[in-house]
């Protein structure tokens, strides 16, 4: 299955003469009783972007990791620039030349573009001489490599693309030539997206190496050269982009024939269950966060709500679902007003027959030291049906969550086992069971797809739409644009906490990107 | 980053704190040496002490009384994410109330002024969780130092309590003994094994708060919301569990756990109310729900434990006058830095042991924060 040459095995180190910047030959790495990396042989050549897939747990963040000394491996070799190395931490792989730019940024908020970059590289005592020094060199890498920051900006006042920059700009003033990034554009607007890529292509002709790690088959396509696909652990394939397709890399990652498109039929509207009307919400220290929204959501319908993560998503889920209490405004649940008093008003809220799936399950959604069938009567657990009075009857409730594994292909099948234990995938499956397989009226769902394999994604969206066929009203809130487009009837697109548009799902990329960055289409130029 | 490994049950609950426990008395074992007394004939003497004979064991077993409900206070608080470091002034409250009501029924029958001093401390030591409890649910003041600072006014408000205002005539400081009739029976009234020994009828109080306890957090709609904010804060708030109910509630119960403990000491042994009768069992109490791991089973034998300690020291210190007192506070110290303070300690070392005994296998899950 392995397309690449490893002829360069045989070759003795001869020093920077091998043509892949990184060689790794049969690395393994297990965690217990978990093998994250089995024999994996990649090949990265100098001067490429080389993209690696692979579903949630596949075990790419953990290559990448032994990649830069987080993890040392089990067995294996990595070879770095034709040289065999045994990379002891991350400032070993910076001297070797292995950057990295992590998915959630390390930056410090209120220190200066400039300050952050020589963080951790500081030099002398004093800091005057090699921040002099570092103001020249990051000049001539933004000139290179057209990575425009203002070097005295401070990081709080960056947008998260620019944030990206300064990320890429650290690893190349450590001297980085192989660049590792991991999810890099799970933050961005499309056009940030588009942006990067372009920054990407530079590096790569300014003689520099990309490791791109993604679950986005477009992206891939879009940008890189080669593509390695893993499941499971192991390497299944590497092949070059030009001769592949997104069908071809999703069945090769899954392992089996993957529906990419959701089958649904158009949607048909009813009476409006949910109904937002100038909800405003601040944040814990007072910063408004939705800033006066109002929508409605008939029964038998998915409204989308479209928009970069951070444009006040989260405190619109909250506040709709009786989490936080809103500044303004009101919200109904068949025309009946939600009352925010106390701190279980989301129990109220759950009583007027709303279900939410939460965009965080490992911080909300679920208790993951709780065993499996303690979640799933989470935010149920009150009902007669697991317990008489004030008992709580184990077996009733385990008998329960035995039908809903059923029901959901949760695997392992086990309520016993900790919640911790099952993987992300099965992990949301146990939030969607609970808050799907009940009499509900409105289904609020956050992220539903966030951290979950593809072949658990198609079953995911098919349930989604297979309530909405059955007359139930929902509200869908994801920073995927893809999965907005596909499962959406109607899209609403939030910017800085407010609704910046309703667009239609089919409508154009570029209002989608103009909407996400604030500006409405209808009304532009 | 080091994922950890899952580890045997029975490696964590029963192996890790005997080798603990083990290693407090090997290295107890050479401060003994050092002072050049034998320290297996200290060993011996602590041990026999403690369970050599029916009045060691009543002994024992009394003061594992009075730990099983201070430790439980602490492991109830702590199952719902707080960590309640009030028990002493619980308890020490509590007394006030235990006595007064046997002060007063004690001149009818000893069942009243049990059901009566039970009733009226668990009343107040609940007092006296739940304002640092409310202050916590309502203002944020952190519970740690409020339960601190309540302790401290539980020592001066007991302190002159005692010595203005409930004070027996011609005494100093304390209240009048309980009349005869109103007395706690012994459990030497029953068995003569237990000779002079003070356990009384509120070890059968400590059996039901043990099962009380367990019952409450593993089989009830409460425990589970208990839980659940334990656990997981946003969890809870996602769930619609009021934080600020489940908090005073969960305080409540502890405090009042707390202060049975009153029952036992109090109005069972002294017959009176003294100055700081207490004595530290609040405080050890920390120590006893954290080596049980806040699990009834684990609470039983830590305060059994403990008991033993207590007990045996005081019998080395009488067998082995060269071995001070202090030494047998040293020991005690060893135990609770041991199985508390470094319970991991043996972790690593007991996963490479046990890793390897496990078989990798690509099918199993993989967790889910191995990939970021």
């Amino acid at each position: 299955m392995v397309e690449h040459q490893t002829t360069s095995a045989q070759q003795p180190s001869k020093a920077a003469g091998s043509e892949f910047a990184i060689d790794l030959k049969k690395v393994s790495k297990a965690f217990g009783p978990v093998q994250a990396n089995k024999n994996i042989d990649l090949a990265v050549k100098r001067n490429s972007i080389h993209g690696i897939v692979g579903e949630n747990g596949a075990g790419k963040s953990t290559l990448m990791s032994i990649l830069y000394g987080f993890y040392t491996a089990d067995s294996g070799e990595i070879w770095v620039d034709g040289k065999l190395v045994k990379i002891k931490d991350s400032s070993h792989a910076l001297e070797l030349g292995i950057g990295m730019v992590h998915q959630h940024f390390m930056l410090v908020e209120n220190f200066t573009v400039l300050e952050n970059i020589i963080l951790g590289a500081e030099g002398e005592t004093l800091l005057a001489s090699s921040m002099a020094k570092a103001r020249e060199e990051l000049g001539r890498l933004a000139k290179d490599y057209g990575l425009d920051v203002d070097p005295d900006a401070l990081i709080e006042d960056l947008s998260v693309g620019q944030e990206q920059r300064v990320e890429i700009l650290k690893a190349l003033y450590r001297g980085a030539d192989v660049l590792i990034l991991d999810e890099p554009t799970g933050v961005l607007t499309p056009t940030e997206a588009d942006q990067l890529f372009r920054i990407l292509e530079q590096l790569r002709e300014e003689g520099k190496t990309i490791i791109l790690i993604t679950h986005k088959l477009r992206e891939i396509m879009a940008v890189t050269d080669t593509v390695s696909v893993m499941r499971r652990g192991e390497m299944v394939g590497t092949v070059a982009t030009e001769d592949t397709s997104p069908e071809q890399l999703a069945e090769m990652m899954v392992g089996r024939r993957v529906l990419l498109r959701v089958d649904k039929t158009p949607a048909e509207p009813k009476d409006v269950v949910l109904e937002v009307n100038g909800l405003s919400v601040t944040d814990d220290i007072g910063v408004p966060r939705v800033k006066d929204v109002s929508f409605n959501v008939r029964a038998g319908e998915i409204v989308g709500i479209a928009g970069v993560a951070g444009n006040g998503q989260s405190e619109l889920l909250r506040a709709i679902s009786g989490m936080e209490a809103p500044l303004l405004g009101e919200v109904r649940i068949n025309g009946e007003l939600v009352r925010f008093d106390g701190d279980d008003s989301a129990a109220k809220v759950r009583q007027m027959g709303l279900a939410h799936v939460p965009e965080d399950r490992i911080k909300m959604g679920l208790v993951t030291d709780f065993e499996e069938w303690e979640n799933s009567i989470l935010g149920y657990h009150d009902s007669e049906a697991y317990g008489s009075g004030p008992f709580l009857s184990p077996k009733q409730s385990i008998a329960e969550a035995e039908r809903r594994i059923e029901m959901f292909d949760i695997r392992p099948r086990n309520p016993r086992l900790k919640t911790a234990n099952f993987s992300g995938g099965n992990q949301q499956k146990v939030v969607l069971a609970r808050e799907m397989d009940r009499d509900l009226d409105v289904l609020i769902v956050g992220q539903p797809t966030r951290g979950v394999d593809i072949g658990a994604i198609e079953f995911i969206h098919k349930h989604i739409i297979e309530l909405r066929d059955k007359g139930i009203a929902v509200l869908l809130v994801s920073v995927e644009l893809d999965e907005i487009r596909a499962l959406s009837d109607r899209v609403l697109v939030m910017f800085d906490g407010e609704i910046v548009t309703e667009l239609t799902p089919d409508a154009s990329e570029r209002d989608f990107g103009l909407s996400m960055a604030g500006v409405d289409p209808k009304e532009g130029a | 980053m080091s994922a950890r490994q899952p580890l045997p049950n029975w490696v964590t609950i029963v192996l890790m704190p005997v080798l603990n426990v083990l290693l407090a008395f090997v290295i107890g074992g050479l401060a003994v040496a050092i002072i050049g007394e034998n320290p297996l004939d200290a060993m011996w003497a602590l041990f026999y002490g403690a369970f050599g004979t029916g009045m060691g064991w009543g002994f024992t077993l009394h003061y594992a009384t009075n730990f099983i409900f201070t430790g439980l206070a602490v492991a109830i608080a702590f199952k719902a994410g707080m960590f309640n470091i009030g028990g002493e002034g619980q308890a020490y409250v509590a007394g006030l109330g235990a006595i007064m009501v046997a002060l007063w029924l004690d001149q009818t029958h000893w069942t009243l002024v049990l059901l009566g001093s039970t009733l009226a401390a668990m009343m107040m030591g609940s007092l006296w969780a739940i304002i640092p409890a409310w202050l916590q649910a309502k203002r944020g003041s952190h519970i740690v130092i409020t339960t601190i600072m309540f302790n401290f006014i539980a020592s001066a408000f007991m302190s002159y309590m005692l010595a203005q205002v409930i004070t027996a005539p011609g005494a100093n400081a304390e209240t009048r003994t309980i009349n005869e009739q109103g007395r706690l029976p012994l459990m030497s009234d029953w068995f003569d094994a237990f000779q002079y020994s003070p356990l009384n009828i509120t070890f059968f109080f400590g059996i039901a708060a043990l099962i009380f306890t367990y019952v409450l957090i593993w089989r009830t709609k409460l425990g589970y919301k208990i839980r659940t904010l334990g656990a997981n804060k946003e969890a809870a708030r996602y769930a619609g569990i009021s934080a600020v109910s489940v908090i005073i509630i969960a305080m409540a119960i502890s405090g009042a756990l707390a202060g049975l403990m009153a029952v036992n000491e109090a109005v069972g042994v002294q017959k009176r109310l003294v100055v700081g009768y207490v004595h530290g069992f609040g405080f050890v109490g920390i120590a006893v729900a954290f080596m049980g791991r806040s699990h009834p089973v684990g609470i039983a034998l830590a305060a059994l434990l403990f008991g033993a300690l207590y007990q045996g020291g005081q019998e080395l210190a009488f067998e082995l006058p060269a071995v001070p007192s202090d030494l047998v506070v040293v020991i005690q110290a060893l135990v609770i830095l041991f199985t508390g303070a470094m319970g991991d300690m043996f972790r690593p070392l007991l996963e490479r042991i046990f890793a390897r005994r496990v078989k990798p296998s690509p099918e199993a899950p993989t967790t889910a924060d191995t990939e970021a």
